[in-house]
């Protein structure tokens, strides 16, 4: 798959020596990296590696400390993003800047830098987007379409500028595996033409079948310059989290049959315009059982998870019942005393307050569960900080959590790191039904793999465990049971030994009834 | 070319507890500056604003008198801002807790005895509370803006106290004054230690609502609740807390602490209703907040800074010959300060000069 590739000459982009220090703390160090014309360069790394510091310089959206940019082998300093397109240089972001009650034209008409006429753009990004297969509507309504199309959206609008890079932040993490293939099809595309593309990733498996080069940082530092499809996948994560990640053990048939968690016929109405509605969900989880939830962002999984954690209360009592106790009426208080625990998928103003201190966000989510040890003092509720702070230091060992100062700011801590202190107060309190939504989403390699065994053991001694996740990997690596989710919807869970990769893919699109996968081995 | 503010991804520490000194520096320094084109000695101007009514005891009593208000209405402000609610109205709950509180003094002046001034003082604080009701109330059912609907409940409880005062309860022995029956012995708040001057036990009030609130917002799990509710609803709701109970929590409990002044004030300086009784304690109460950090001990503090202006502002009157309107040019002015600093706290000004590079292949 891998073309000849052009070394030496043709270098579009070159950084040399690329420093960016915060205060004491250098985010960037001495960076080193050439990306040449028509090729698809990989920057792999760790979260808090240094990446998103590293494309901001390139983008124009922080400036560096020291070292030097060269485009084309001119040294340039790039003061913005207009300066940065102006020069040829395209970003798609991670997160989509669009606005959903505007038209896809609208949307794109409002990231240009010079005024064109809205009809003309949008016959111009209607032909763009048909020459890429990346097929769309420019008359459509951003809030009505799927992830996938909204960042096709966002690459259209990138290649209108027609830039000679374009830089991808971890774009397949939001897409189903034949979206993902769709998008690679787009990007050889773009590199046949002489364009250059530098690709963000954790996935490894992605790297290896796309890209030419690779970049690898760790601690703001190059580790590594290679060719992925020379490595594999386990000497590349070697050299994002500079070990050996420990693979995740996974013991078979430890599954009870009293039933932990279960739901009947659980409907909700979508609460906003741009809101799910679940329709008629049944799930039963066993003792000891995994349920992976598959299925692509946006298609209720955080409706389902708002109605199994309480946050949302159901219309009838009976849909939810924990521990054989119907629950639906009961609030998220009320289901943690029963043995429940959750965790959502947004970190930051969800799981935590991202300017309290981590033990002020173990009060968060345990002040009901454990008030006779965090409080005293009968009505008054009078915080016991000694109590709290033993307890946060507690998970903060357990989950080896990295952190600076005694009791910092949730904020202060990387994604990884504050994922494991989220999901250390969770398992801390022993509970017997567990529910997780994105469990390593944005996570480290490292820290990934210390949440999923600690989600496998946690099953293991007889809890009840459902993650809903978008990494199938992960719901391979973990689940015992897979079930998916689509518009509201989700299939029954079946093994997790007879799903294929495939076989999901199709039921995340939206594929029912037909028979895929009678192969009993996964792709994996 | 135009201005941003960046975010600072660091807040110095040191700035934090300095930024309310800087607002104080900025504003006197804008006081020599006004008083200066005003054609005004600024120096002395700056004296006898600032520094007279501290070289008095009787004007120290004073200042008590005109800090308690501003302090008891500003912690309450305190807690509701943190939560994230926006109560504007505290001058209106204010006055409907000096009329609440007023009942028994002007209805019933009857009836007699120590029991009074409790009653008074807690019908103060349930009239302020139900008062503030109202605007939670619309909040939480119809999505109102409270920071609208409260500003706005302000006028009508002005013109209520208007009205009472020249009609139902306008004192029939009070030859058609706009008053009602001066209190009874009774009904009054005594002064602290009358022989040396007018301080009654409203300051007393002041100190006891400034250390409770502060133990509650700093060691209570009440506390905790207001500030994860003002930070984030959604992580509020995942801790089992609930907001709409917050916004009435919060609009209560700063409704009553402004009705408790308002009847302290009433039953301890005014001796009766009139048409006018506060000089907008409750609008000054959000700059005493704000000055104070939110913080209930920063807060005491601050109040007696606003309290200073208002003597400033008679005494303005007095020896320079100045509108006493210049102590709401003070407030003002230290509003601003204050919360520009805030702001330069959190964020960076940014000069953004637009200069599009016009190399490379562009369409």
């Amino acid at each position: 798959m891998v073309e000849a590739r052009q070394d030496g000459d043709d270098c579009l982009l070159e950084v040399r020596d690329l420093t960016k220090i915060f205060g004491e703390f250098r985010a960037n160090d001495g960076i080193d990296l050439k990306i040449n014309s028509s090729e698809v360069h990989a920057l792999l790394g760790e979260n808090g590696a240094g990446k998103s510091t590293l494309v901001k310089m390139l983008f124009g959206s922080l400036e560096p400390s020291g070292g030097q940019i060269y485009w084309k082998g001119d040294p340039v300093e790039i003061r913005s993003p207009g300066q940065a397109r102006a020069l040829g240089i395209g970003m798609v972001f991670q997160h989509f800047s669009l606005f959903e009650a505007l038209t896809v034209a609208e949307n794109i008409a409002l990231s240009m830098d010079n005024d064109v006429p809205i009809e003309k753009l949008a016959d111009q990004a209607e032909k763009l987007s048909r020459e890429y297969g990346l097929p769309l509507d420019p008359n459509a309504h951003v809030a009505d379409l799927s992830v996938g199309e909204r960042q096709r959206i966002e690459i259209v609008r990138t290649l209108l500028q027609n830039p000679e890079l374009i830089i991808l932040d971890e774009p397949t993490s939001v897409l189903t595996p034949q979206e993902a293939d769709k998008l690679f099809e787009t990007l050889e595309k773009i590199r046949s033409e002489g364009r250059s593309v530098l690709y963000i990733s954790h996935r490894l498996e992605e790297v290896k079948r796309l890209c030419d080069r690779a970049t690898v940082l760790r601690h703001g530092k190059v580790t590594g310059a290679c060719d992925p499809g020379q490595e594999t996948a386990a000497s590349l994560a070697r050299m994002m989290v500079g070990s050996e990640v420990k693979a995740v053990t996974q013991h078979a048939g430890s599954a009870g049959d009293e039933v932990l968690l279960q739901t009947n016929g659980l409907s909700a109405p979508a609460r906003t315009p741009f809101a799910v509605a679940l329709k008629n969900i049944n799930l039963s989880v066993n003792r000891g059982e995994i349920i992976g939830i598959a299925g692509v962002a946006g298609n209720g999984q955080s409706e389902l998870f708002e109605m199994l954690s309480g946050e949302f209360l159901a219309h009838d009592a009976n849909a939810i019942a924990i521990g054989g106790k119907p629950v639906g009426k009961l609030d998220i208080s009320g289901r943690r005393l029963l043995g429940a625990a959750f965790v959502p998928e947004e970190r930051h103003g969800h799981a935590a307050v991202s300017q309290m201190s981590l033990s002020d966000n173990m009060i968060l989510a345990r002040h009901r569960s454990d008030a006779k040890v965090f409080l005293e003092g009968g009505p008054l509720k009078i915080i016991n900080r000694g109590a709290v702070k033993t307890a946060a230091q507690r998970i903060v060992e357990d989950m080896d959590v990295r952190k600076s100062g005694e009791d910092p700011q949730a904020s202060s801590l990387s994604g990884g790191n504050l994922q494991k202190y989220i999901v250390g107060r969770e398992l801390d309190r022993q509970p017997s039904v567990m529910i997780v939504n994105q469990p390593t989403w944005g996570v480290d390699a490292g820290a990934a793999s210390r949440i999923r065994q600690a989600l496998i053991d946690l099953a293991e001694n007889g809890s009840a465990v459902v993650i809903i996740s978008q990494d199938l990997d992960e719901i391979f690596e973990v689940a015992t049971k897979i079930a998916v989710i689509n518009e509201g919807t989700l299939t029954e869970a079946e093994p997790a030994a007879d799903m294929t990769l495939e076989r999901i893919g199709l039921l995340m699109g939206g594929v029912h009834g037909e028979d895929h996968g009678s192969e009993a081995s996964h792709a994996h | 070319m135009r201005i941003e503010l960046e975010r600072r991804r660091q807040q110095s520490p040191l700035f934090s507890i300095f930024s309310p000194f800087l607002a104080l520096l900025l504003t006197v320094l804008a006081g020599v500056i006004i008083f200066w084109l005003l054609g005004k000695n600024p120096f002395s101007a700056l004296y006898s604003f600032f520094v007279e009514p501290l070289t008095e005891v009787w004007s120290l009593h004073e200042l008590t008198i005109k800090a308690a208000p501003l302090i008891i209405i500003a912690v309450g402000l305190s807690v509701c801002f943190r939560s994230n609610n926006w109560n504007i109205g505290a001058e209106g709950q204010f006055i409907m807790g000096a009329v609440a509180g007023s009942i028994l003094p002007v209805l019933l002046p009857s009836m007699q005895g120590y029991i009074v001034l409790p009653l008074m003082m807690l019908m103060g604080m349930l009239g302020g509370a139900a008062y503030a009701a109202i605007p939670a109330l619309l909040k939480t059912r119809f999505n109102t803006n409270e920071i609208l609907s409260s500003l706005m409940l302000v006028y009508v409880a002005q013109l209520f106290l208007d009205w009472l005062v020249r009609g139902a309860w306008r004192n029939p022995e009070g030859f058609n004054f706009p008053e009602t029956r001066e209190f009874h012995d009774y009904a009054i708040l005594p002064e602290i230690v009358p022989s040396s001057g007018p301080t009654n036990y409203g300051f007393v009030f002041a100190i006891i609502v400034t250390l409770l609130t502060w133990f509650m917002m700093r060691h209570m799990l009440k506390g905790f609740e207001v500030s994860v509710l003002g930070q984030s609803t959604r992580a509020g709701r995942f801790a089992g807390f609930s907001n709409s109970k917050m916004v009435f929590f919060a609009f209560l409990f700063s409704g009553a602490l402004a009705g408790l002044a308002g009847i302290s004030e009433v039953s301890g300086a005014i001796e009766r209703l009139q048409p006018v009784i506060s000089p907008g304690y409750g609008f000054t109460a959000i700059i005493v907040a704000f000055l104070g950090r939110l913080n209930p001990l920063g807060i005491f503090a601050a109040g007696l800074v606003l309290a200073l202006t208002y003597l400033g502002g008679e005494a303005a009157q007095i020896s320079i010959g100045l509108p006493d309107k210049i102590a709401d040019v003070f407030q003002g002015l230290l509003l601003f300060f204050v919360l520009g600093c805030d702001t330069l706290i959190n964020y960076r000004v940014k000069l953004v000069f637009d200069r599009t590079v016009k190399e490379g292949g562009v369409s």
